[in-house]
Formats: structure tokens, C-alpha cells, sequence
């Protein structure tokens, strides 16, 4: 039974990746301007951008969830979540900031500006990267697993810290963009195509992510038992 | 409180005696220090470029060399089962944190105090307001020496923790650093207190954030 929807799961991820990316590309009007001329289509990016921060986001809390748990119960079943969503988050974070760069190279002309979100964006990434490798350089799995919470808190709570001095920082230097990331320009998403295909988006994104963890933890569970069983027959 | 001053104090003793660690955080500060300005040289007389570099080096510096002795913090205590000798302690294991927090701090201080001058020396600066200059320096080398000291005893088990403690440390302290640069780039410029008051706030925020957490979580690091 456990096997089975294991098995149908993968199935479900990828026809609904699929329909979002039929949706982005397919079903979503051509972006006209307000004097009719038809718009750079790189705005599609964003269809796959927004989803993924924020499945990132959720992955990280994820991350931090479990290791309060973890610190609480030693239960190693929370520390495989945790690492499982960090590893994930990880690669989700790098997505974001690819197609984040991708959209402002063919929008304003410069892969990367240092920008509050794109900074606290690359702070995040940074933060689990060197969360996994303080898992890499650990041996004993104990210390590991205490160690590596710990990490994954303190990392967590430093995000949002960051997000504020940066947006401090860059308050004092206005950029020549300063206005349109958030300001007028971004509220273009009316419609209800629009935002049916931005809401298939996530979904998909969303069970690609718990897919992911999915098979991710019980590969790590499998793990587990053969070190158990390796360092009973020692 | 009290038996976290032991903690320093004795820490702070053993390193009175062999001066390893204070020794090599001030000589790198120091070179680090000529580097920049040799490397600036053709520069340094253009005080607009000099004004927006100027705070960056100097927490560059003293980031570099307080991380050079945090490292020691823990691995100090590795040899000799000093490590043991710790837990043994008959106080609490955020005790031991804060100890160790208080006597990393009061090292950079002083590094950071023989740094200054030379600063001021090379880059041909003078600084307006020393008691601002004081705060903010101090509140920035709290904020390193609180997450430093946890993240020491964090990777003190590691295999290759020299290399990884400045890895993990740093995208941790950005929300300090960006502060304490800026602030200190300001008071550079001649500001009061109220145009870096913002800057202020947010770094007694990062503190007391930090520290509170770490209290509550040091507890875990120091498990056998």
C-alpha cells in the first residue's frame, strides 16, 4: 500500500509539472501594454520564479521546525526532515536565483544588482549551503544531528535579520530601479488566467517539493537502517 | 554572571601567559592593514574613493583577525581534556558561553584598540567622534564575538574546522556587519548619533537576538 502511493506520487508530480508548463507557455494571453504593443515575454519566468521562493522558504522553515524538534525529542526521524528539506531548499534557492537573473538580464540589462530581496536571497542560499557543509565535515552521526540543528536555527533566525540591514543599506543608495520591482509596474497580475496559472504553478511546484522530501527522507530512513544494522554486526 | 567572569578570567589568564593567539591577531591586523594601503597608494590621496572604502577595510581587518582567534576559542580546549575539564564545571553550560563570549570580545577590543591608530595613521584620517566610533565597534565586535563563539564550539568536533569556521561564520554575521560598515562610514564622514541611530538599533537587536538564542542553545553544543 505505502509502495503504491509511493509510486503514483512521481506520476502526479509530473503531469501536474507538465500542465503548469503548458499553462505558462500556452494558455497565458500575450502581455500587451496599455498603448497595445506586445510585451517581452520574459515575464513567463516569473510563473516559475515566485513558486519556487517560496517553496524554498517553506523549505527552510521546514528545516528549522525540525531541528527545534529534533533538539527537543533527539528523535532522529526529525533530523532526517531536516536535512532531507535542506538539501531541496538548497537547490530550490539556487533555481530561484538562476531564473531571478535570467528575468533581470532580458528586464534591466544586469544579471545581478545588489538589491534587498536578490541579497537576502543569496544570503539564504548561502546560509544551508554552509549548513551542509557543516553536515559534510562532521563524522559521528549523534553530533552531527545535534550539531547541525542548532546550525539550522540560528541560520533561520538570521534571514530575516539580514533582509532588514540590507534594505538599510540600499535606502541610503536609491537605485535607478528602485521604484518599478515594486511599484506600479508589478501589479500586472489581473485576470483570472493569470492567476489560475500562477496558483497551478505553485501547486506543482509544492508537490514536486513534498515529493522530493518524500523520497529524499525515506532513502536517508533506509540509510539509517543500514548503519544500524552495520554497527550491530560489528 | 559571576561564574561567567571566572570563565574569562581564566581564559584571559592562560592567555596573558603565552600571548599566541593576541599576538598573531594583532600582527595580521596590522599587515592586513599596510596591504591595503599599499594596494591603495595611488589612491589615497583622492578622499572621495578613500570615504567609501575606508570602514569596509576596517572591518575587513578585523574580521579577519577576530576570526583567526575565535577559532582558538574552543580548540584551545581540545588539548589536555580541557574540554571535559568543562563540562565538569560546576556551573551552566551558558556559564561557560558567556565566559567565553566576554573573553573573545575583550581580545578583539584590544586588537582592535592597537589597529585604530595605525588606521588613522596610514589612511590619513581623523575621527571625530570617539566615544560613537567606540559604540559602534563595540557593538559590532559583540555581535561577532556572540555568534563566533557558538558556531566555535559548533565546529570544534569538525574535521577540518579552521577552514570551516570563518566558511559558516560569515554569511551569519552579515546582518552586522552591513551595519557596523555603514555606521562606522558615516561617523568617518563626521555624523552625529541620530543619523546612525538606525544602524545602532538594528545591531543591539542582532545582540540581544543572538545571544538569547545562543543561551538557549549552547546547551546542545557542549553534549557528549
Amino acid at each position: 500500500m505505502e509502495n503504491k502511493k509511493l509510486k503514483i506520487l512521481p506520476v502526479v508530480t509530473t503531469a501536474l509539472v507538465l500542465l503548469s508548463m503548458y499553462m505558462t507557455f500556452f494558455y497565458l494571453p500575450i502581455m500587451r501594454s496599455g498603448s497595445g504593443d506586445v510585451l517581452d515575454s520574459s515575464f513567463r519566468i516569473f510563473y516559475f520564479h515566485m513558486p519556487i521562493a517560496i517553496t524554498a522558504y517553506i523549505a527552510f522553515f521546514i528545516v528549522f521546525a525540525a531541528s527545534i524538534m529534533h533538539l527537543r525529542s533527539h528523535d532522529v526521524k526529525w533530523d532526517i526532515y531536516a536535512r532531507s528539506a535542506a538539501e531541496i531548499g538548497v537547490i530550490f534557492a539556487l533555481l530561484v536565483l538562476i531564473t531571478g537573473s535570467i528575468w533581470a538580464r532580458a528586464t534591466w540589462g544586469w544579471y545581478w544588482i545588489w538589491e534587498p530581496r536578490l541579497t537576502t536571497s543569496l544570503a539564504l542560499f548561502l546560509v544551508y549551503v554552509t549548513y551542509l557543509l557543516l553536515r559534510q565535515s562532521i563524522e559521528e552521526p549523534e553530533s552531527k544531528a545535534r550539531l547541525a540543528a542548532v546550525f539550522g536555527i540560528v541560520g533561520f533566525v538570521s534571514v530575516p535579520l539580514s533582509f532588514f540591514s540590507i534594505r538599510m543599506w540600499r535606502s541610503a543608495h536609491p537605485l535607478m530601479f528602485g521604484e518599478a520591482i515594486y511599484g506600479s509596474s508589478g501589479g500586472g497580475l489581473e485576470g483570472p488566467t493569470l492567476q489560475l496559472t500562477l496558483l497551478m504553478n505553485f501547486v506543482s511546484f509544492f508537490v514536486l517539493f513534498i515529493t522530493l522530501l518524500i523520497y529524499r527522507s525515506n532513502m536517508e530512513k533506509l540509510k539509517e537502517e543500514v548503519r544500524a544494522i552495520r554497527a550491530a554486526h560489528r | 554572571m559571576i561564574r561567567s567572569l571566572y570563565i574569562t578570567s581564566k581564559d584571559l589568564r592562560t592567555e596573558l601567559r603565552t600571548k599566541h593567539v593576541i599576538n598573531s591577531m594583532l600582527v595580521f591586523s596590522l599587515t592586513v592593514m599596510v596591504i591595503f594601503s599599499l594596494s591603495l597608494n595611488n589612491v589615497l590621496s583622492e578622499s572621495s574613493v578613500i570615504d567609501r572604502v575606508a570602514s569596509g577595510l576596517l572591518w575587513i581587518a578585523f574580521i579577519f583577525s577576530g576570526t583567526l582567534g575565535i577559532t582558538r576559542t574552543f580548540a584551545s580546549e581540545t588539548e589536555n581534556g580541557c574540554l571535559e575539564g568543562l563540562r565538569l564545571c560546576p556551573v551552566e553550560s551558558a556559564a561557560i558561553y558567556t565566559g567565553k563570549a566576554i573573553s573573545c570580545m575583550c581580545m578583539m577590543l584590544v586588537m582592535e584598540i592597537m589597529t585604530l591608530p595605525i588606521f588613522v595613521v596610514l589612511f590619513n584620517y581623523s575621527i571625530p567622534s570617539i566615544p560613537l566610533m567606540a559604540t559602534v565597534i563595540l557593538l559590532g565586535t559583540a555581535g561577532f564575538s556572540v555568534v563566533g563563539t557558538l558556531l566555535s564550539a559548533l565546529t570544534v568536533n569538525a574535521r577540518t574546522r579552521e577552514i570551516l569556521l570563518p566558511v559558516i561564520l560569515l554569511p551569519l554575521l552579515l546582518p552586522v556587519l552591513i551595519p557596523a560598515v555603514l555606521a562606522t562610514a558615516k561617523i568617518l564622514a563626521g555624523k552625529g548619533f541620530f543619523d546612525v541611530a538606525t544602524e545602532l538599533r538594528l545591531m543591539v537587536v542582532y545582540n540581544i537576538i543572538f545571544f538569547t538564542l545562543a543561551h538557549l542553545l549552547f546547551d546542545h553544543t557542549m553534549e557528549e
